[in-house]
């Protein structure tokens, strides 16, 4: 398998031809932006023959991972993308295919959801679908964003794990920027089946050998087959990091499910999900150069929350800050919940929660600096005051 | 034993994943005359039923085909299935079917 050309590309862009590569079986899309363009795109590929696909345009997303389902049941390989309406009017049918352990593939290009209206980014809609049972992952960028499509696959696919999942890449900010994305290219002798073989399905539709699949489950059984469902999404964790290291050998890409920068002596650090850690990293090399010691761990897989990770990841640091880009009205960022909960009864650091970049508020190093600064006074205290604090608003 | 009775006896661990059920046509195992509060009873001294002109709204109407004609016109109710909604009872034009509480 070719490691190809350097081409300038979007995320968007990146993201379907990742999608293409992978030679999905079945695609059931609607539009909405900030993600329209991947689908905009397969149809091209699929109007012009470069990709041989079953195309199914749906009335809307509902229709969309309907089809996507019954599809999945099937045992074809499916792809589909949307974003924050969208996931909303689709989310009925999101939590059955995960129920039902159908693998299926979802491209989120993060918008916040309504109301006010809005186009730009927030991870809202992910979050909306954070108890889905859906495996997700965020990009950091767009490169990411196109390994994560084709290593998305491998995982939902992989037999162990048999589950659906969202592929987040941040709206606009990642899916409408270009950004030079490093393309595979298969030649005739080297196809990407070495990596992504054609899928083997746990159980199929078979009228020669035939199941039922989508079924009731009362008390005496539903709480089993949730038990279940758990198992194999905690258990994904570490197919995904086999799949990780597996892509990383093969086109020298390793994409950790957390990864610290500059962690071995931070005094205070965030933790940063999706494209903010790019901005989050240019802030620590600067607060470095004078002579601060903060750090950024980035979580690139959300769910599973990968718990030992973050652990090791934060265990020296004096105070951490969680950012969220997505707030649980009543309560925190889901991101900081899980984290003060993974470090719940150890020693470790102090930890808080920041609301950034809501609707696509701006996230900049001066962001960054502000929690840095807000951390050290926390430190220097000893005691997180305000345990979750909104950064960059006016008026605060 | 039913497909339920099997799955019964297995942990979560061992039930197929994504709640499937590994075989066809397995409906029939499936007792939904356990959800029954109240049992239709039919009264025997009506002999209408048994004759030629029998009605049969009860078995038009049952909304789980627990009604069976063995005969043309001769009726039973199948306890298996009948769930105890009581549109029988309600609908019988002699008032032919009575429920009473499990």
């Amino acid at each position: 398998m070719a490691k190809a050309k350097v081409l300038g590309m979007m995320g968007d862009f990146a993201v379907a031809e990742a999608a293409k590569l992978c030679n999905p079986d079945v695609i059931a899309a609607y539009p909405i932006t900030p993600q329209t363009i991947i689908v905009e795109r397969l149809a091209e590929f699929v109007a012009d023959g470069e990709l041989d696909c079953d195309y199914i345009c749906v009335e809307s997303e509902h229709s969309a991972m309907s089809a996507c389902f019954g599809a999945s049941a099937a045992g074809a390989r499916v792809y589909t993308a949307t974003a924050s309406q969208g996931l909303a009017l689709m989310i009925e049918i999101v939590y059955i295919t995960a129920s039902a352990r159908f693998p299926v593939v979802m491209t989120i290009a993060n918008r916040a959801l309504s109301g006010p209206i809005n186009i730009h980014c927030d991870h809202s809609d992910a979050m909306l679908a954070r108890d889905s049972g859906w495996i997700q992952l965020f990009a950091e960028d767009c490169q990411e964003a196109y390994d994560s499509t084709i290593q998305a696959f491998r995982i939902a696919e992989d037999k162990q794990v048999s589950l659906p999942v969202i592929n987040c890449l941040d709206g606009f900010v990642l899916s409408h920027s270009i950004e030079p994305v490093e393309i595979l290219e298969p030649t005739e002798e080297e196809t990407l089946d070495g990596f992504l073989p054609i899928r083997d399905p746990l159980y199929k539709l078979d009228v020669d050998a035939p199941i039922a699949q989508g079924l009731l489950a009362l008390p005496e059984f539903y709480m089993e087959i949730k038990r279940g469902q758990q198992e194999a999404h905690l258990r994904s964790l570490d197919v995904i990091k086999e799949v990780i290291q597996d892509f990383g050998d093969r086109w020298g890409r390793y994409w950790p499910v957390v990864e610290p920068y500059q962690m071995d002596d931070a005094e205070v650090a965030v933790v940063t999900i999706g494209s903010s850690t790019g901005t989050g990293r240019a802030a620590v090399d600067e607060l470095r150069a004078e002579g601060k010691k903060v750090g950024l761990v980035k979580l690139r897989c959300f769910r599973p929350f990968p718990v030992k990770d973050i652990q090791a990841a934060l265990k020296n640091a004096g105070a951490v800050g969680v950012c969220d880009r997505a707030v649980s009205f009543g309560s925190t960022g889901p991101a900081y919940a899980d984290t003060a909960g993974a470090m719940v009864g150890r020693s470790g650091p102090l930890i808080k929660n920041f609301i950034i970049g809501l609707g696509g508020k701006d996230i900049t190093i001066d962001t960054f600096r502000a929690m840095y600064d807000n951390l050290y006074a926390d430190l220097a205290k000893g005691e997180v005051e305000e345990p979750v604090e909104w950064i960059g608003i006016r008026g605060e | 034993m039913t497909i339920q009775d099997e799955y019964r006896k297995k942990g979560w661990k061992d039930l197929p994943p994504g709640g499937i059920v590994d075989r066809p046509a397995t409906a029939r195992d499936y007792k939904t005359g356990t959800w029954r509060a109240f049992r239709p009873i039919r009264n025997k001294d009506k002999k209408i039923c048994q004759n030629p002109e029998a009605c049969l709204v009860c078995w038009i109407l049952c909304p789980d085909a627990a009604i069976i004609r063995v005969e043309p016109n001769e009726l039973e109710i199948d306890l298996d299935y009948c769930k105890g909604c009581g549109v029988c009872a309600l609908e019988c034009p002699l008032k032919a079917i009575e429920m009473e509480q499990e």
